[in-house]
């Protein structure tokens, strides 16, 4: 009984004070919050699974079954699911693919655009989700593969359109340019094209998601290091620390669907841009 | 000669690196918001695709900033 009293006692505590370090001190979240996560299931096998893999899989597995259930029975007066649904997808198909395509390419990779919006939105909505809490686009597997999808689908889109060759001379040398520009031109537009735009969609998402949980840490485990361990009128600053939480979470949510929209957009621009016959 | 120090910092340098490296994507990015605030104020038809655009370059602009938070990372 006393054991498991003293028990409970240590586990509040530990609770009640993760955030203040031997010394009293508050300590700041770092790049721990990422990596050397504890595996929940598999251990040491290739599938083990952590925290941020399983928000990954439930992520995913929510927006498979909601769109599933909203676009099972389809009909001409669309019910309430359905109405949600398609508004998500018409904002796809007009603002992003039909805009930056054209009408025939646009409906071509829609499939496409729509999977990697509906995907990364799912992903970067459980950054703000109570309990997941971590966006599942914030370590680098994730975002790495989506900008692959997105590399070979330009290239595909390239080389399909337009002819493999066609497609690395427009790349690579752009009409209009006077011909000794081509000697300093064409490596940096191989680096640009063929190096740095995967690079650099991988990146944006992943460190959008990676600063926005940093930031929501900071915010709340102050905000408890304030409440918990600071004694006096200190204590204070635990108020502000809370209002700015709420506020980056409400931020949050607007960068979640940003960087999803940003992300579709740019691969779209990508696939128009090696498909069109000059640029 | 013995030193009395006035004034020390201790840690890594690289926690002031974002600072440094938020300064240009700043200003950039309010370049590009405040053309497209214009160009809207001047042509409100074409705002559609001038926000588009605007999102475009404010993603490349912003991505700078974001290498500044991965420096601290990598540099730690």
């Amino acid at each position: 009984m006393e054991t498991a009293l003293s028990t409970s006692a240590l586990v509040t505590a530990a609770l009640l004070r993760p955030f203040a370090g031997e010394d009293g001190e508050f300590k700041a979240p770092g790049i721990d919050e990422f990596v050397g996560l504890p595996a929940l299931f598999f251990e040491g096998t290739p599938f083990e699974i952590n925290r941020i893999i399983m928000v990954r899989l439930i992520a995913l597995t929510i927006m498979v079954v909601l769109m599933y259930l909203a676009l099972r029975k389809t009909r001409l007066v669309p019910g309430r699911g359905q109405g949600v649904a398609e508004m998500a997808l018409d904002f796809v198909r007009v603002q992003i693919a039909e805009q930056i395509l054209g009408e025939r390419l646009g409906r071509k990779f829609l499939p496409l655009l729509a999977s990697l919006f509906f995907a990364i939105l799912a992903m970067n909505i459980t950054g703000i989700v109570p309990f997941a809490n971590i966006a599942g686009t914030s370590l680098v597997g994730m975002p790495l593969t989506m900008a692959l999808v997105s590399y070979v689908a330009f290239i595909y889109a390239g080389i399909r359109e337009v002819g493999g060759w066609a497609f690395i001379k427009n790349a690579l040398f752009p009409p209009g340019v006077p011909w000794p520009l081509y000697i300093l031109l064409a490596p940096v537009e191989l680096i640009n094209i063929f190096i740095m735009r995967p690079v650099s969609l991988a990146l944006r998402l992943l460190l959008n998601m990676m600063v926005g949980h940093l930031l929501l840490v900071l915010a709340f485990s102050s905000t408890n290091f304030f409440f918990v361990s600071v004694s006096g009128p200190a204590a204070a600053f635990g108020a502000l620390t809370l209002t700015g939480g709420i506020v980056i979470t409400l931020f949050e949510l607007l960068i979640a669907v940003l960087q999803a929209y940003v992300f579709t957009l740019l691969t779209a621009v990508y696939i128009q841009q090696a498909a069109s016959e000059h640029h | 000669m013995d030193s009395t120090i006035l004034a020390q910092i201790t840690g890594n340098i690289a926690t002031v690196g974002y600072g440094l490296a938020a300064i240009g994507p700043g200003i950039g990015v309010g370049i590009v918001a405040g053309k497209t605030v214009e160009a809207m104020a001047r042509q409100p038809e074409m705002a559609g695709r001038l926000q588009v655009t605007m999102f475009l370059g404010i993603a490349f602009a912003e991505l700078l900033a974001f290498i500044g938070v991965a420096t601290f990372f990598i540099f730690q």
